[in-house]
């Protein structure tokens, strides 16, 4: 069937919003000063471990390019990418399933595990599933999802939100960890220490069961490659190796933006991403599987191909090389806005840096829950040094103000004291003599300084500088003046 | 050399001192400075505060202030509006659908450059004391504002030179990469976070045991004497083209 284009392709739906404007939750996230200390301590130690491992490289910079350039190709051939891929995957026996947004995915997956006639599953990490909302979803059809990756336990059992997407725990410490463990493992050692290793023992042993018994396994994917129609997930703690081997059902959610063209292309992101993600040379385990083989693992293999405005956000010139994230989350890690604020503060599934991007580009910025991630940031831009596929985060988000501002326009007639603000710079700073002009008023400030040359409180949204900052006295004569008095009339 | 002037709007209005440094150090090495009065600002803050069409007749200005043939190449104490005029420029035109003033904005920041940039780059000064004749006897540290650092890839040029100004001791600043919470209107729409950062800037600041911090941007410097002056901390800020001016006859006093 032939489509036709009605305009924009849809926004994104599940958990990629804001529950509240940035600046008001990143009030609440900073009064946390536990919460803060534990950031910033894995911030730190996860920067100077990504450090070393990258200048181990030589050719650290080639690889960024060449996964820039890799991802590229494929976003702009994603199309042919996708239809090699379902072909291949087919028929190696794997069955494909494309869904328009959260609410289609969730339901495939749905009737794939009601299907089996199972009520639990077992769960592989995974961004895709945390954005469309599954575990949610499949709770209320009466079915049970065990994530197994430790900080991902953590998370479920605490009964709380990831706040990085990496290290989902990242908020909590093992103290912390260790009375989650306590009050909600059916089966632990009341004597439990926070000593790393028997943490790792008692969700060990808490998770052996589930592995054991499950008939389903539900999985994310790190990439899909065209040419072979092969899935790969990366992870550290062999429980992907175990959801992804040992149930006969293996579903797996995918963006279908992780579609790279060919096999060798993994060279470059098996060298990017551990580095990238946990500081490491490489990871502990990789796996690859391509469809069904006969008698060895799952012998019942879907993917699930998800949009939920992806399409969309490749619609957008200035932002969709966003698309290009393998989820690293190096850049966080080095953003100096999430390593006091954390994840929660951003709402969306996607914090940090490439969230404030991502989350609004998926949506849609004129959708309003998303108006102020794009603002979280002083354009520092340590995350695109950071990024591994050289996404220009600084850029786009500077872009994406520029259409949340044009969005903002169109449905608010009264102007805001920002729009003011800028209206008249625009005027002032819009030529050299009218700022001249302006500058003739220097005096006054000087007169509001007082005394000890401060300026202390300024009015409306100025207010926020005046809460931390003083600002100095102007001086009596602008250096344009000075130059017409001294250079000029010589 | 004819080299043109682009003050900056905030160094015209607030910090008229750093630009006459900076007219002193290229005139001490027998160039010509002219002040192409038509220039306002680079319309920075309007295009990081997303507000586009209003910034139009901002970069339209400079453009048109700088696309002449009067001079050889434009300098500006600042890394962050050297970088807008590089880089948001040619964007702006893009998103606004204007390829002819791309084309000028493109040219034109290819012969902008920030301090340093055109002092260590074009005009080969490695030694300030020696080639500058700069002299300040004060114990500084010196915080790379992002910008320069990352978006021109300044690297250690502006620190390099610093440290070879007679009679000064540079002490290192703790967590110098990391930013100082300005960000344009971030410190007001952020004011939280940003208020967050700015503390522990000057926390890393004051554990040096320097009398000044400098910097080649007037915009962080103002963000961070601010944060110092409220919180009743001793040093004070000061733009590394003062202090590069400073001489054994002059000297700059904090």
């Amino acid at each position: 069937m032939t489509q036709v284009f009605l305009g924009m392709p849809a926004g994104g739906q599940g958990n990629l919003f804001e529950s509240e404007p940035f600046p008001k939750a990143a009030h609440r996230e900073l009064g946390n000063t536990q919460m803060r200390k534990n950031l910033r301590h894995a911030t730190h130690t996860i920067r100077d471990k990504r450090l070393k491992v990258v200048g181990e490289l030589p050719d650290w910079e080639a690889l960024r390019d060449a996964g820039s350039v890799i991802k590229n190709n494929s976003m702009a051939t994603l199309e042919e990418r996708l239809l090699e891929f379902e072909k291949n995957f087919t028929a190696r026996g794997g069955i494909v399933h494309w869904a328009r947004d959260a609410d289609e995915a969730n339901q495939i997956v749905t009737d794939l595990v009601k299907a089996t006639g199972s009520t639990e599953v077992v769960k592989v990490k995974s961004m895709a599933t945390q954005e469309i909302g599954l575990n949610e979803h499949l709770e209320t059809e009466g079915i049970s999802a065990f994530e197994t990756d430790l900080a991902e336990l953590i998370v479920q059992l605490g009964h709380d939100k990831p706040s990085h997407i990496l290290v989902p725990a990242i908020h909590k410490n093992r103290t912390e960890v260790r009375d989650i463990f306590l009050k909600e493992m059916p089966v632990v050692d009341p004597n439990l220490t926070d000593e790393p290793a028997k943490l790792a023992e008692a969700a060990r042993a808490h998770l052996r069961k589930k592995f054991l018994a499950a008939k389903v396994a539900i999985s994310g994917a790190n990439f899909a490659l065209a040419d072979t129609g092969t899935l790969g997930v990366v992870e550290s703690e062999g429980n992907g190796r175990m959801c992804l081997t040992l149930p006969e059902t293996l579903i797996t959610v995918m963006g279908i933006e992780k579609v790279l063209p060919q096999w060798e292309d993994i060279e470059v992101f098996m060298q990017l991403l551990p580095r990238s993600s946990t500081g490491e040379r490489m990871n502990p385990y990789t796996s690859l599987w391509t469809g069904v083989t006969e008698d060895d693992g799952p012998q019942n293999v879907h993917i699930v191909l998800l949009d939920n405005g992806r399409t969309r956000a490749l619609a957008d010139r200035f932002g969709r090389t966003a698309l290009n994230c393998i989820r690293c989350s190096a850049c966080m890690n080095v953003c100096p806005v999430y390593e006091r604020t954390g994840g929660h503060a951003y709402g969306s599934t996607y914090p940090g840096p490439i969230g404030a991007i991502l989350s609004p580009l998926l949506t849609g910025i004129e959708v309003e829950e998303n108006g102020s991630l794009p603002y979280a940031s002083s354009l520092c831009g340590a995350c695109y040094e950071a990024c591994p596929v050289k996404i220009n985060i600084p850029e786009i988000l500077v872009h994406l103000r520029g259409e949340d501002v044009d969005a903002k326009r169109e449905k608010h007639k009264l102007p805001t004291q920002m729009d003011l603000l800028m209206k008249g710079g625009s005027w002032a700073l819009g030529k050299g003599k009218n700022i001249g002009l302006l500058e003739k008023a220097l005096p006054l400030g000087r007169l509001a300084a007082g005394k000890d040359r401060k300026i202390k409180k300024l009015p409306g949204i100025a207010a926020g500088w005046t809460q931390s900052r003083d600002i100095p006295a102007p001086p009596s004569k602008s250096f344009r003046d000075w130059w017409s008095d001294e250079k000029e009339s010589k | 050399m004819r080299i043109a002037l682009f003050a900056t709007c905030i160094v015209d209005a607030m910090y008229p001192e750093t630009a006459k440094s900076t007219v002193k150090l290229l005139e001490r090495l027998g160039h010509e400075v002219i002040f192409p009065k038509a220039q306002a600002c680079c319309g920075q803050m309007h295009m990081n505060s997303g507000y586009m069409p209003e910034a139009l007749p901002v970069v339209e200005n400079h453009i048109n202030a700088f696309d002449t043939d009067d001079y050889d190449v434009a300098v500006a104490p600042s890394g962050s509006c050297v970088a807008s005029v590089k880089h948001q420029h040619p964007y702006l035109a893009d998103r606004l659908g204007k390829p002819e003033l791309k084309e000028r904005a493109k040219a034109v920041g290819a012969r902008t450059y920030e301090l340093t940039q055109l002092l260590v780059d074009v005009l080969g000064i490695t030694n300030a004391a020696e080639q500058l004749g700069s002299y300040f006897p004060e114990t500084i540290t010196y915080h790379p504002s992002c910008h320069g650092m990352r978006s021109l890839g300044l690297g250690d040029r502006q620190l390099d030179l610093l440290k070879t100004v007679g009679g000064i001791t540079v002490n290192e600043l703790p967590e110098a990469d990391q930013c100082c919470g300005f960000g344009g209107t971030f410190s007001i729409k952020n004011a939280d976070v940003s208020s967050a950062m700015l503390d522990d800037k000057v926390k890393n600041i004051c554990s040096t045991g320097a009398s000044a911090c400098s910097g080649g941007d007037a915009s962080c410097l103002m963000h961070i004497g601010g944060g110092l002056s409220r919180t009743g901390a001793k040093p004070k800020t000061l733009h590394l083209a003062d202090i590069l001016a400073s001489t054994m006859e002059e000297t700059v006093s904090l």
